[in-house]
């Protein structure tokens, strides 16, 4: 298949040293395998995420999206944007939309799009990365490259919110989707049995309303393990370091015992292709996943 | 009551509805909701206590007009962004957007709940990603932990978040995914100048707007 290119949205998250940075470094290893060229767009700053409507009101975020799609058109011309993040892609597409819909807003961000040296013409597609391997790959060509397969290994597919409301993949339900299920299986895994898929971890409340966060988050891992699943799989840098971190807080005020590993899809992907467990930033997981460590090993 | 919160009052009299039409984003679907529940029996907030009214209830008591405690309320702030009730809605009301548009009118207005602490995380988090185009991690957490609802510099409230955070800590830390050295500069865009010129100029073009419309 040929190379396929597309401008890259990484999202504040990514960056090295930040807390999904281990997210970046395993959708490159996953990118290479399956020869997907993503170029960075040049000076991309910060959607404003969904927490950003407090003090940003509505221009204000829609400029710092538009800014990101005029830089993505000037340096990165008839490409798609892809973005790893779900509340960056969300932003990203909803800004996308409302600036196509509506004339006065397109006109109000244009007028302080200038103040950057900016200005939109076309607006790209905006698409998430999961997106762009299920429609613009499929599960048969995220199979082939599979070198050591999932056996014997079992997932608790967590799609949460973002990536799956308003937008969704695939056109799958917003109650039960299948994607991250069918990814699973296409790499050998197996996709347990898991309810609290789509279930909302708290999102920034974790942050402001802890009390509140945790007891979605118990309710997510908890489910997990009914499912007897070995670990968490997830698309969503915010939802894995939600239901990954706060495990050992749950665990203190509810006297549970979790500890199970939360993996990006994109971790699972690089280690069913081969990739070493530093290319897969297995490293990166505060909770490590052994199970896989020892399959990268091999 | 800050002098724009009267100023409004005053300005929409007893129609609050038209108020929120005119001023919050997304405030013109209000009228479409036909009360049936679904919203409030989506809402993962609801689920635990605290939250005091969910979409349906914060609508109905738009349209009655009660002010005040719409824009006092705390409800708005718990929403979580999870777009449950905005996929179910069957009049297609953009819930999880009005919500954000009311908390940011109340917020605007001064009269938001003031120990609200997700109102206080938005703004740090906003101000935070605003000033270098990129969100700090480092920095936003001290803000977060080290600052009360007023924007002073808390020492004890800080570190006793901080203790209680500090496992959390270590262990990103040791995992590569929090760089103490964040403090120190950390990410930014290059052109700084040019997003904050374009920020500002998107808030007084929104401010020019909305000032018309109640004029
Ligand atoms: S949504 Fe989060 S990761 Fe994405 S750009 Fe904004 S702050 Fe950064
Ligand atoms: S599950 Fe949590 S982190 Fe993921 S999108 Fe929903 S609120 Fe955000
Ligand atoms: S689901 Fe929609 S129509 Fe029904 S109460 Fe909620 S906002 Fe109103
Ligand atoms: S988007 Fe907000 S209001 Fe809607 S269900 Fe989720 S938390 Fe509740």
């Amino acid at each position: 298949m040929a190379r396929k290119e597309y401008a890259f949205y990484p999202g504040c998250s990514s960056q090295k040293g930040a807390s999904s940075s281990n997210y970046l470094t395993s959708v490159q290893s996953m990118c290479k395998t399956l020869d997907i060229g993503l170029t960075e767009i040049p000076d991309w700053n910060c959607c404003g995420a969904s927490i950003g409507y407090a003090e940003g009101g509505e221009l204000p975020r829609l400029a710092l999206s538009g800014r990101n799609l005029a830089l993505a058109e000037k340096h990165l011309p008839g490409l798609d944007v892809v973005a790893t993040c779900a509340a960056c892609w969300l932003g990203t597409r909803e800004a996308k939309e409302r600036l196509e819909h509506s004339d006065i807003l397109l006109r109000d961000t244009q007028i302080a799009l200038q103040e950057a040296g900016l200005n939109i013409t076309v607006i790209p597609e905006v698409r998430h990365m999961a997106e762009v391997l299920i429609e613009d790959f499929g599960y048969d060509a995220l199979t082939k490259p599979v070198t050591k397969g999932l056996d014997g290994l079992k997932f608790a597919g967590y799609v949460g919110c973002q990536t799956n409301r308003p937008f969704g993949i695939d056109g799958e339900s917003y109650e039960n989707p299948k994607y991250l299920d069918k990814l699973v299986e296409s790499l050998g895994g197996e996709a347990v049995k898991y309810d609290q898929k789509v279930t909302c971890c708290g999102g920034a409340l974790a942050f402001s309303e802890p009390e509140k966060a945790h007891a979605q988050i118990k309710d997510i891992v908890e489910s997990a393990y009914d499912g007897g699943a070995d670990m968490i799989v997830t698309p969503c840098p915010l939802c894995q370091a939600n239901v990954e971190l706060y495990q050992g807080a749950i665990n203190k005020k509810y006297g549970t015992k979790f500890n199970i590993p939360v993996l990006y899809y994109s971790q699972v992907m690089a280690v069913a292709y081969g990739s070493s467990a530093k290319e897969a930033a297995l490293n990166g997981n505060v909770i490590r996943a052994k199970q896989l460590e020892a399959l990268a090993g091999k | 009551m800050s002098a724009n919160n009267t100023a409004m009052a005053v300005r929409y009299k007893n129609n609050f509805l038209k108020e929120l039409e005119d001023q919050a984003e997304m405030g013109e679907w209000i009228k479409m909701c036909m009360q049936c529940g679904v919203c409030a029996g989506s809402c993962p907030t609801n689920f635990h206590p605290g939250w005091d009214h969910p979409p349906q209830e914060i609508f109905m008591m738009v349209r009655a007009g009660r002010r005040e405690e719409v824009l006092t309320s705390n409800s708005m702030w718990m929403c979580t962004s999870c777009y449950n009730c905005y996929v179910r809605c069957p009049r297609k009301l953009p819930i999880t957007h009005i919500m954000h548009g009311i908390a940011n009118y109340a917020h605007r207005l001064g009269v938001a709940p003031k120990l609200q602490p997700t109102r206080n995380f938005g703004k740090i988090f906003w101000n935070n990603a605003a000033k270098t185009g990129r969100v700090n991690e480092v920095m936003l957490t001290v803000d977060l932990y080290f600052r009360n609802a007023e924007g002073k510099f808390d020492l004890m409230a800080g570190i006793k978040k901080a203790l209680e955070m500090q496992s959390i800590a270590i262990g990103l830390v040791k995992a590569g995914r929090l760089n103490p050295l964040e403090l120190f500069g950390g990410h930014k865009c290059k052109d700084q100048k040019g997003i904050q010129a374009m920020l500002k100029k998107a808030r007084e073009l929104e401010e020019t707007r909305k000032a018309l419309k109640a004029a």
